[in-house]
């Protein structure tokens, strides 16, 4: 893997349906790789106007349930991932590390973005 | 035609090439062989009788054409080459330069422009692909304003040159593309010339270019020429084809029956305007519009299309939306709108939109079935009024001009050239009692400006610090040291999210150029090259921002931009990848349940470009520029812009091998 991330939460527990799965940031980073997430959000989950209609799941707001559902269905734009191709397992871990990826500074504090 | 109008009419006295080649061919065979009666008998006496040899012995008169100088070139010494005149012809059009890979079809007007014609107007650039030679003249344009001209190689030249050509077509710019052919099959070299030569080699590009000819003598060289030059530059503009008889270029100039040769003058055509009436219904149906969109794509063709542009959004308060075909309209403006507000609008005024059908519509690709979804975006009720000059133009093979959009007024013109009529009829058209509405619209508009003008900014500044870098930081950083420049962005390749064309303050006709018009990987390095050779005329700063698949297509014109001098700064947007065709097959698989097989790669199999990762600065720096990279770290990123601009601004191309993120 050829990029570099600071993962700020490494361990989390997220409850899915009736199991419990003890989330690792670390190994969500990979997963998120190697299933191909990073091709329209990008590797920090910023997304792009031009692959996910501009939609950011850095920090995303959605629950964890409503993420997997989402994720499992799609709305077509997005191409679904059922569990034969991403666990749930893996899936709970992309979700602790696109919560963990570090925060983007205030624009403020961007002189070239002022 | 009269016989003596060909130009194979054999019955002319002055040197025929034809006649020459076959004479050269013949006193070769006869200097290697026996010398006739003379020679020695090489059979044993009891051998049966030689046979009679096929080849004669030469006569005197036969033996003394074969082996003196021939007279025709005596004859031709003192006469003036046909391709000088073709030079003379090309001189009239003021074409400035002629980026060209060399080939042999066309020596003799190769030799001719320069040595007769000096090497000026236009100048030889010389280029290591044909699809890089169009691709120059491309970027040309769209600062010149100005065609270039190109010469191919017959068959394989051509085709070199014909996706660079497709590109130009359907991004409506001119391109002169002359293809040296060898069409004498019974005189022509045999061997390779006859590979590279056709009976009709402009068939191979005919339903992508405006016109073609096929001249068959100087005068019709020149008729046929100052055609092309019209018929490319009358909008819609757009790529013009000829073959050129190699036998015809090589001629000498002689007796035309008493006619004297000319040169046609160029007098522009008139662009196409809309139909009174129907701009009168146009303005009557905006003038009344509660919500009125202007959408446009290749409407501004200069910079007075910007100030029109300008002008009947204001008078109608109305949003536009830009899908940058061109630099239409400045991003600074308030009216300057995203797609979305299609949604709301009442009535949707589309002008030279290569897609009116996708402005209006939605399209979801459903891998799963291979059929997508389509979904309007209008209220019911909507009126559409497109002004469209590629309606003027419409061919049957390659359907550029996407999916058939009912609209209630449609007027095939060109837009820029209406303009002036159509704000007229809008001002007239609307009544003083619904100018404050009007204006109020307009008080909506400043505050959605702003307000999106900061939700970009929070949308930049996500990954700013990652590695790979930030497509995002990697265009504000470049902004950050051209800003004091006058900067012209000559290409963005890639897609790096749009970020330019959503920070940036373009305002001017030369701040944006477009993309490639066909898509066709390829276009961006050559042509940020050409429009870079038109700024360095003009005084100005030209970068790009250039990918790394497009680049790999024809790299050598990274040499031809140093050999020449071509001042450019490319910052690269080297993503590792075919990035598109990545999510494609992703897609792909998702809908059909299967994991993607990767390989050891990031993406799948056949569409990542690493392992090795390839040395961008050090090709770049094997064939003349200044380079650096590869870049990883973004706090690396503005000092290394910083020496790059020094560089360029001294007039040397410099490239930055940065590695991003993948949009």
């Amino acid at each position: 893997m050829k990029f570099s991330i600071s993962i700020g939460l490494a361990v989390a527990a997220f409850a899915c349906g009736n199991a419990a799965f003890a989330a690792s940031a670390e190994n969500g980073k990979m997963a998120f790789v190697k299933n191909g997430c990073w091709q329209c959000h990008g590797f920090e989950g910023q997304g792009s106007v031009a692959t996910s209609n501009g939609k950011v799941i850095a920090h995303t707001e959605l629950p964890y349930e409503s993420f997997e559902a989402f994720v499992r269905g799609t709305n077509r734009a997005m191409p679904p991932y059922s569990e034969t191709i991403l666990s749930s397992a893996d899936l709970v871990d992309i979700y602790a590390y696109v919560q963990s990826v570090p925060k983007p500074p205030e624009v403020s504090s961007i002189p070239l973005l002022k | 035609m009269k016989r003596k109008d060909f130009a194979r009419d054999d019955s002319r006295t002055e040197f025929n090439r034809r006649k020459f080649l076959a004479g050269v061919a013949v006193a070769g065979a006869a200097v290697s062989a026996p010398s006739g009666a003379n020679a020695a008998p090489t059979t044993a006496p009891d051998a049966a009788p030689a046979p009679r040899p096929s080849a004669l012995p030469p006569t005197a008169k036969v033996a003394a054409a074969e082996t003196a100088t021939p007279q025709e070139i005596q004859k031709q010494e003192g006469g003036k080459p046909g391709s000088d005149f073709m030079v003379d012809v090309i001189k009239k059009l003021d074409i400035k330069y002629l980026p060209c890979n060399p080939a042999s079809s066309f020596r003799a007007l190769h030799e001719s422009l320069i040595d007769y014609g000096q090497n000026k107007q236009p100048e030889f650039l010389t280029c290591m692909h044909e699809e890089s030679a169009v691709g120059m003249a491309h970027g040309y344009f769209k600062i010149a304003g100005k065609p270039l001209m190109t010469l191919v190689h017959g068959t394989v030249g051509l085709q070199h040159a014909a996706m660079g050509i497709y590109n130009a077509w359907c991004d409506r710019v001119p391109v002169i593309v002359i293809g040296g052919n060898d069409l004498d099959a019974a005189h022509r070299p045999p061997g390779v010339p006859t590979f590279h030569s056709a009976q009709d080699i402009n068939a191979l590009v005919r339903d992508f270019t405006k016109w073609d000819d096929t001249p068959t003598s100087p005068q019709h060289f020149a008729q046929s020429m100052v055609r092309m030059y019209k018929t490319a530059m009358t909008p819609p503009y757009g790529p013009v084809m000829m073959s050129l008889d190699a036998g015809l270029q090589q001629e000498p100039m002689r007796d035309y029956g008493g006619e004297k040769l000319y040169i046609p003058r160029y007098v522009p055509s008139s662009p196409p305007q809309g139909d009174t009436g129907a701009v009168k219904e146009a303005a009557r149906l905006l003038a009344g519009a509660e919500r009125p969109v202007v959408v446009v794509d290749r409407a501004a063709r200069t910079p007075n299309g910007i100030k029109l542009l300008v002008e009947l959004a204001e008078t109608l308060q109305a949003a536009v939306v830009d899908q940058g075909g061109r630099m239409n309209f400045p991003k600074t403006h308030y009216l300057n709108r995203p797609p979305n507000v299609v949604g709301q609008a009442d009535v949707v005024i589309g002008m030279e939109l290569s897609d009116f059908w996708a402005v209006v519509n939605s399209y979801v690709d459903n891998g799963e079935h291979g059929i997508g979804f389509n979904e309007s975006k209008l209220k019911a009720g909507t009126k559409l009024i497109s002004i469209n000059s590629v309606e003027l133009i419409t061919k049957s093979n390659y359907q550029d001009f996407q999916r058939f959009q009912v609209v209630d007024v449609s007027m095939p013109a060109d837009a820029e050239a209406t303009l002036p009529a159509l704000i007229e009829a809008v001002k007239s058209a609307i009544p003083d009692s619904r100018k404050d509405a009007i204006a109020k619209r307009g008080e909506t508009f400043r505050n959605a400006y702003a307000n999106g003008r900061e939700n970009v900014k929070k949308a930049a500044a996500i990954a700013w610090d990652a590695s790979p870098i930030s497509t995002a930081r990697l265009v504000m950083e470049t902004w950050n040291q051209i800003k004091d420049l006058d900067w012209s962005l000559v290409a963005s390749e890639g897609n790096v999210s749009n970020w330019p064309n959503r920070l940036w303050p373009m305002e001017k006709h030369h701040h944006w150029l477009g993309r490639s018009g066909g898509y066709g990987v390829g276009y961006g390095a050559p042509a940020s090259i050409g429009a870079a050779l038109a700024n360095r005329d003009l005084g100005r700063f030209s970068v790009s921002f250039q990918s790394d698949g497009d680049l790999m297509y024809a790299p050598g014109v990274l040499w031809t931009a140093a050999r020449h001098k071509i001042p450019l700064l490319a910052v690269m947007h080297n993503n590792r990848g075919y990035h598109q065709e990545s999510m494609h097959v992703q897609r792909l698989a998702n809908f059909r349940n299967r994991v993607v097989y990767n390989g050891n790669d990031l993406a799948a199999l056949g569409t990542s470009i690493e392992n090795p990762d390839i040395e961008y600065h050090k090709l770049a720096q094997s064939m003349g520029w200044w380079a650096k990279g590869p870049i990883k770290d973004p706090a690396d990123l503005g000092p290394a812009i910083k020496e790059a601009v020094a560089v360029v601004k001294s007039g040397q191309p410099a490239l930055l091998n940065v590695w991003t993120q993948p949009r």
